[in-house]
């Protein structure tokens, strides 16, 4: 763990830079505009013509790898807080929070791979 | 050999006092800091969230027609409203630490922590509007 720790720490960092800039839209337009119906949102096929397009996947997995590693160091870190968590108990911790952002990422590639 | 831990010899045993498991909401500051990090609970589901979506997009209008009438729910637009509530904490907090974490010099003077954190809000605001354009242009 100790090695990997910097590359850690750079997937918080540029997480954390993708989420606050690009979640709030989404959430805003896809969470709540859109089924409030105060904005139109678009139809099945031209939304799914968008997301096929390769740079669309490209910034979808952005979207969601990066975050979600921003998510598992950031959790970590407030579970051994918040707990006060001692040094022993803190392997366990982190390999379940790494692990489920891996697992996520790797439905993600296999979802944005497998959409035609 | 025996180990003794306090003895002379050895390093000093200090004393902790055991911490109550509600130290956060002894401080304001300690408050506002549990709440910043527990910000990355609402990332890490939307992140998710939107695998979801996208799963639903690939498995044909019925499946996503589904998932679209299940965010129309009270308890999603209830989880949204926090949740949105809880990424704009996220992007202020972020892009005020911004310019502690990021140190940029410009013809050798320091670029001010204002002028940083601007162009950070700047740049939000900029892929916030093309992100908007490309969707409700759809």
């Amino acid at each position: 763990m100790r090695g990997i720790t910097p590359f850690l720490w750079f997937l918080f960092g540029t997480g954390g830079m993708v989420s606050a800039l690009l979640f709030p839209i989404h959430v805003l337009l896809i969470g709540l505009a859109f089924p409030l119906g105060w904005l139109d949102a678009p139809d099945y096929e031209s939304l799914r013509s968008l997301v096929i397009h390769p740079i669309t996947r490209l910034y979808l997995f952005v979207f969601i790898f990066f975050p979600l590693f921003h998510w598992a160091h950031r959790f970590r870190y407030t579970i051994y807080d918040l707990f006060q968590i001692k040094h022993g108990a803190q392997q366990p911790i982190a390999f379940l929070c790494y692990g489920a952002a891996l697992l996520g990422t790797i439905f993600a590639a296999y979802t944005l791979l497998a959409i035609a | 050999m025996s180990v003794q831990t306090g003895s002379p010899s050895g390093p000093p045993e200090l004393y902790h006092r055991p911490m109550s498991f509600w130290w956060w909401l002894q401080k304001r500051a300690y408050f506002n800091f549990i709440l910043r990090e527990l910000t990355c609970v609402f990332v890490g589901v939307f992140a998710v969230i939107t695998i979801l979506q996208i799963r639903a997009l690939s498995q044909g209008p019925d499946a996503y027609a589904e998932f679209i009438n299940r965010l129309r729910t009270p308890g999603f637009i209830l989880f949204n409203t926090v949740g949105l509530a809880a990424l704009l904490f996220h992007a202020i907090t972020w892009f005020k630490a911004v310019p502690t974490t990021m140190i940029v010099r410009f013809g050798g003077t320091r670029v001010p922590d204002q002028v940083i954190a601007g162009l950070h809000y700047v740049g939000w605001m900029v892929v916030s509007v093309v992100v908007a354009w490309i969707l409700l242009l759809r």
